[in-house]
C-alpha cells in the first residue's frame, strides 16, 4: 500500500510540471495583453504601456517568464495581478468563502436529492416513482445552468419579486436578519447547480444501486426474512455506494474552481467569477494561479478517490 | 453673423446694455446653439449665472443607502493606476480633481477655488501658465489638510516614469510651482489653449502626499493605500474587494455644505449589462447601473411601468468607417497597408463619393441603435460649439450607381463593377458585436444592388483592439479596405481627439503600429489648421479651426461617420444625479439625492 501511494505521489510531480508548462506556454501565445485598454486611450503616451510590460516582466521571453513564476511558486508566491495590483493569493482568499458556501451548499443539496430519490427508484424499478424520477433528472441535466438561472431570475425575481438576483458578500444586516438575507440570496444559484448536479447523480445512484440489488446476496439476506430497509441500507446501499464515493470525491475540487457561468449570472463573488473577470482582463498571473491550483486539487482528490476505493472493497489489492 | 459682430453682442452684455436672455435668442437666430452661445459668453469673461446642478436636500446624510452596479468591478481605487473607466469610477467616490466637466463641457471647480481665467490673472495671456487657487479648510479624510503641497505631489508623482502611472500623459510636459501654501502655477513648454488637463477631469484626481510620498516611483506598488484610499471626496472608504464591491461611508466633515445626502455608498461589480439594465430599470435592486451597452430596444421595453430609466448624455465618441487610402493586399518594406502605396480604387474619389452613399446611417441608427446612437454627418460632433454645420449625409443607391457609371466603372457579367480590371470587391472588416455586424450586413446589402462587391470579416474584439504587433487582425494595422469602430473622445477639448488624422501620427511598422492616424489619410491643409489650433487661444477662431478640421477630413471621403454613440445610464426614477459624456460618471457625486 504505502509503496502503491509512493509510486502514484511519484507521478504526481511530473504531472504538475507538465500541467504548469502547458498552462503557461497556452497563456503566454494567447493574443491579449493586460494593458491594452491603455492602448486605445489617446491620452496614454505608449511609452507607458511598454515601461508596464516591462515592470512586469511581460517582454522577456517566455521560458525565462516560466521559470521565474515557478521559482515564485515554490516558495508560496502566487504572484502579483496586473489588473489589481495586488497579490494573488489576496484575491484568491477573498473570494474563497463566498464560493466555498455557494458551492458547498449546491453539493449538499445535489447529494440531498440524489441519495434519497436514487436508492428509493432503483428499490422499485420501472414503477412510476421511478418513471417520474428518472424523466426529472433527464431534464434537469439537459437544461443547462444559464438557462435554468435566467429562468429562475425571471420568475422569481422579476415577475413574483421574492428573491434578490444580486448576490452580495457583505451585507449590512445584523442577528437573523444576516442570516435570513444570506439564505435569500443564495437560494437560486444554490438550487440552479445542485439541481443540475443532483439530477446527474440521481441517476447514477440510481443505476449503481440497481445492479448490485439483483445479486445473489440481497436475495439470500431477503430469504433470511431480514426487514426490507435493514436490506437496502446495510447490504444494498453499502456496496453500490462505492463508485458514488468516488464520483463525488472527484467533485469537489470544483467546490474551489467555482462554477463560472452561475457566478456570472447571480454576481456571486466566487473564484469562478474571478478567473473569467481576469480571462477578460488577460490578468495572466491570476488565471496561472487559479488554474493550476485548481489542476493540482484534481490530481490530489484522483489520487484520494483511489486510495479510498480500495479502503471501501477490500476486493481491490494495489500494487 | 461673423467674428465681429459676435464680439460687439458679447461686449455690449459685458457692460450690461444686452441681457444674457436676448444675447443667446439673437445668436440662437443666427444658428448657434444655446450652450455654444452660453460658452462664448464665459469665455469673454461674462460670468456664468448659476451652477446648473440643482440640489436640494438642506442637511448633511439622511439619505440611507446609495446601491450602484457596475457590470465591471473596479480593480483597483488609485486613480494613477485607473487602466479602464471602471477603476476611476471606484476612484472617484473618494478622490476629487480640481476641477470637472460637466455635461457641455463646462468647467465646474471641485477643489479650486475659483476658475482660472484671464480677468482674474489665473490665465496667462500668452496661454503658457495657469495659477490655481486651491480651497482652503479642506480636508484628506484622515484629518490632514489639503495643500499645495498636495497638488505638486501628484505632479511628481506621475510625471515620474518609474511610477508609471496611466495618467502621466497629462502631467510629463508640464512644471508646477508652490506660490503658497494654497496657489499653485503650472507651467506649459508652449501656449496651450486648453489648459484644465493637468489636475483636471477623469485624469486629475488628487491623492494625498502624506501617504504616498514614499511610494512614489518603483515602489508605488507597494503602497497600502492603492487599495484603502484617503481622499477629499464626499465618501470615506470603508472596504475593497477587487473586482466585487467598493463601500464607503457619509464623510462627516466634507467641504461642501449639506453634501452628500447619502449615509453609505456601495459600488457592486461584474456580471452583464442586460441584468444590470434589469435591476436598475425593472426590479429596482440598485439605484444607478453604469455603461448600458444594451440594445435600445430592450431598454424601452424594461423602460415600460419600471422602476427606473436610461440616462442618456452626449459625448464625443463616434462609430465611423474608414475608406483604406493605402494598399492592403501588396507588402512594402514587411507592412501592408504602408504609406508608400496607394489603394486600388478607393484612391478614386467616384468610389468614396458612392461608399457614401451607400451607408444607411438613418436605418442604423433607427433599427439597430435607437437612442443610443444618432446618426451624424461629422466626426466631430460634441461639445456643441465644435460641431460643424456644414456637413450633410444621404442615402441614396441610384445616384451610387450614378457616380459610379460616370467615373467608368461599368458592371460586368457578374453584376461587379470593374475599371482598368480592377472590380470593386471590398473587405470591410470590424469587432465582433451583434449592432456591428448588423451594420456591415446593411452596407453590404446597399452595395449589392450597386455592383459592388463585399465581404465582412468580423474579429474578435480582444485581438481586433489589441496592440499585438505580431497579429495581423488588429484595427491598427488595418490590413483590409475598410473598417468600422468607435473612437472614444476621453475630454471635451477636441485636440487629442483630432490628431487621429496628422500626418505625424500615421500608423506604421516603424512606430510598431501605435500612430493614431490608422486611416492613414494626410493633408497637408488639416496638418496647418492642426498645428494653428495647437497654440491658438482665442477660443472662437480655435473653434472655427476644428470645424474646418472636421469639414476637411469628411470632405475627403476617406472617413464615413456612422453614429455617435452618447453614454448610456440606468438610473433609478428617484435618484437625482447629474451625469457629464466628458468626464466619469460619478464627477459629481456629492450631488446626488434620492426625491422623495
Amino acid at each position: 500500500m504505502s509503496k502503491y501511494l509512493l509510486r502514484r505521489l511519484m507521478i504526481v510531480i511530473p504531472s504538475v510540471i507538465g500541467i504548469s508548462i502547458v498552462l503557461f506556454t497556452v497563456l503566454a501565445l494567447a493574443p491579449g495583453d493586460p494593458f491594452e485598454e491603455l492602448a486605445t486611450n489617446p491620452n496614454v503616451p505608449p511609452e507607458v504601456r511598454a515601461n508596464l510590460r516591462a515592470k512586469f516582466g511581460l517582454d522577456d521571453p517566455v521560458a525565462l517568464r516560466y521559470v521565474r513564476w515557478a521559482g515564485s511558486m515554490l516558495v508560496g508566491d502566487w504572484g502579483f495581478s496586473f489588473a489589481s495590483r495586488i497579490d494573488v493569493e489576496h484575491l484568491i482568499l477573498q473570494r474563497l468563502p463566498t464560493t466555498l458556501i455557494v458551492i458547498g451548499m449546491s453539493q449538499l443539496l445535489a447529494l440531498a436529492i440524489a441519495l434519497p430519490v436514487g436508492i428509493y427508484a432503483a428499490t422499485r424499478p420501472y414503477s412510476i416513482f421511478d418513471q417520474i424520477a428518472s424523466t426529472l433528472a433527464l431534464i434537469g441535466f439537459s437544461l443547462p445552468t444559464f438557462f435554468t438561472g435566467l429562468l429562475f431570475i425571471l420568475v422569481f425575481s422579476i415577475h413574483l419579486d421574492w428573491l434578490p438576483f444580486v448576490y452580495r458578500a457583505d451585507i449590512a444586516a445584523e442577528g437573523w436578519r444576516f442570516y435570513w438575507e444570506h439564505f435569500r440570496q443564495a437560494l437560486m444559484p444554490v438550487a440552479v447547480l445542485g439541481l443540475f448536479q443532483g439530477a446527474s447523480w440521481t441517476r447514477f445512484v440510481r443505476s449503481a444501486v440497481l445492479d448490485v440489488i439483483r445479486l445473489d446476496y440481497v436475495t439470500t439476506a431477503r430469504a433470511k426474512g431480514l426487514a426490507e430497509r435493514a436490506v437496502v441500507m446495510k447490504h444494498v446501499v453499502r456496496n453500490a455506494l462505492i463508485p458514488v464515493v468516488t464520483l463525488v470525491a472527484l467533485q469537489m475540487p470544483t467546490i474551489f474552481g467555482g462554477a463560472i457561468v452561475t457566478e456570472q449570472i447571480f454576481r456571486v463573488p466566487g473564484i469562478g467569477s474571478l478567473l473569467i473577470s481576469a480571462i477578460l482582463a488577460n490578468d495572466t498571473p491570476v488565471i496561472m494561479a487559479v488554474t493550476f491550483v485548481l489542476s493540482c486539487l484534481v490530481i490530489l482528490f484522483n489520487l484520494i478517490a483511489d486510495v479510498l476505493y480500495g479502503w471501501l472493497d477490500p476486493r481491490i489489492t494495489y500494487r | 453673423m461673423d467674428e465681429k459682430e459676435l464680439r460687439k453682442l458679447i461686449d455690449e452684455v459685458k457692460v450690461g446694455r444686452l441681457s444674457r436672455r436676448s444675447f443667446v435668442k439673437t445668436v440662437a437666430m443666427f444658428g448657434l446653439t444655446a450652450p455654444m452661445a452660453t460658452q462664448l459668453l464665459t469665455w469673454s469673461g461674462v460670468a456664468h449665472a448659476q451652477a446648473k446642478s440643482v440640489y436640494k436636500p438642506t442637511k448633511r446624510g439622511g439619505g440611507g443607502a446609495l446601491k450602484l452596479l457596475w457590470w465591471q468591478g473596479a480593480t483597483l481605487l488609485n486613480p494613477h493606476f485607473a487602466v479602464g473607466t471602471k477603476d476611476q469610477e471606484g476612484s472617484r467616490i473618494f478622490y476629487e480633481p480640481l476641477l470637472a466637466y460637466d455635461d457641455e463641457g463646462n468647467f465646474v471647480p471641485i477643489l479650486a477655488a475659483e476658475l482660472p481665467s484671464v480677468q482674474n490673472g489665473g490665465l496667462a495671456a500668452d496661454g503658457k501658465s495657469v495659477v490655481w487657487k486651491l480651497k482652503k479648510g479642506v480636508q484628506w479624510h484622515d484629518g490632514k489638510p489639503f495643500t499645495a503641497d498636495d497638488v505638486l505631489f501628484n505632479w511628481e508623482y506621475a510625471a515620474d516614469t518609474a511610477t508609471a502611472a496611466v495618467t502621466i500623459g497629462s502631467y510629463k510636459d508640464i512644471k508646477v510651482e508652490k506660490i503658497d501654501s494654497h496657489t499653485v502655477r503650472v507651467l506649459f513648454q508652449k501656449p496651450t489653449p486648453f489648459w484644465a488637463e493637468a489636475f483636471c477631469g477623469t485624469r486629475g484626481m488628487l491623492i494625498p502626499k502624506h501617504l504616498f510620498e514614499s511610494y512614489k516611483g518603483a515602489k508605488s506598488r507597494d503602497a497600502p493605500n492603492n487599495l484603502k484610499p484617503v481622499g477629499t471626496g464626499p465618501y470615506r472608504f470603508v472596504d475593497f474587494k477587487p473586482g466585487d464591491m467598493v463601500r464607503g461611508q457619509l464623510n462627516t466633515s466634507y467641504h461642501e455644505a449639506n453634501r452628500p445626502y447619502f449615509d453609505t455608498i456601495e459600488m457592486k461589480g461584474g456580471g452583464d449589462a442586460v441584468s444590470a439594465a434589469r435591476a436598475v430599470i425593472q426590479t429596482g435592486e440598485f439605484d444607478y447601473a453604469w455603461n448600458m451597452q444594451v440594445e435600445d430596444e430592450i431598454l424601452l421595453r424594461l423602460e415600460k411601468g419600471g422602476k427606473g430609466r436610461a440616462d442618456i448624455v452626449s459625448g464625443g465618441n463616434i462609430e465611423h468607417i474608414q475608406l483604406n487610402t493605402t494598399d492592403p493586399w501588396t507588402e512594402v518594406d514587411g507592412e501592408r497597408s504602408s504609406v508608400k502605396t496607394r489603394h486600388a480604387f478607393f484612391g478614386d474619389a467616384a468610389v468614396r463619393e458612392a461608399m457614401n452613399m451607400l451607408v444607411d446611417r438613418q436605418s442604423v441608427q433607427d433599427h439597430i441603435y435607437g437612442r443610443t446612437g444618432v446618426a451624424t454627418a461629422n466626426f466631430l460632433n460634441n461639445p456643441e460649439r465644435f460641431r460643424s454645420r456644414n456637413m450633410k449625409f444621404e442615402f441614396n443607391v441610384d445616384k451610387a450607381n450614378q457616380v459610379l457609371e460616370a467615373a467608368g466603372w461599368k458592371r460586368g457579367s457578374d453584376g461587379i463593377r470593374a475599371k482598368d480590371g480592377k472590380k470593386l470587391k471590398i473587405v470591410f472588416q470590424t469587432s465582433i458585436n451583434a449592432p456591428r455586424q448588423k451594420t456591415q450586413q446593411i452596407i453590404k446589402q446597399a452595395c449589392q444592388k450597386a455592383g459592388i462587391d463585399m465581404e465582412l470579416k468580423s474579429v474578435t474584439a480582444s485581438v481586433f483592439f489589441s496592440s499585438d504587433v505580431a497579429n495581423p487582425d488588429t484595427y491598427t494595422k488595418f490590413y483590409c479596405d475598410m473598417q468600422m469602430y468607435t473612437t472614444t473622445m476621453t475630454q471635451p477639448d477636441p485636440q487629442v481627439f483630432m490628431n487621429q488624422f496628422t500626418s505625424d501620427e500615421v500608423a506604421t511598422k516603424d512606430n510598431k503600429w501605435q500612430g493614431r492616424n490608422i486611416s492613414r489619410w494626410r493633408s497637408e491643409e488639416y496638418d496647418k489648421a492642426f498645428k494653428a489650433a495647437e497654440s491658438e487661444l482665442d477660443p472662437m477662431k480655435r473653434a472655427a479651426l476644428f470645424v474646418r478640421m472636421n469639414d476637411l477630413v469628411i470632405g475627403s471621403r476617406h472617413i464615413i461617420p456612422v453614429v455617435f454613440r452618447p453614454r448610456v445610464a440606468a438610473i433609478s426614477n428617484q435618484i437625482r444625479a447629474p451625469l457629464s459624456g466628458w468626464d466619469n460618471d460619478l464627477w459629481l457625486l456629492r450631488d446626488w439625492y434620492r426625491e422623495a
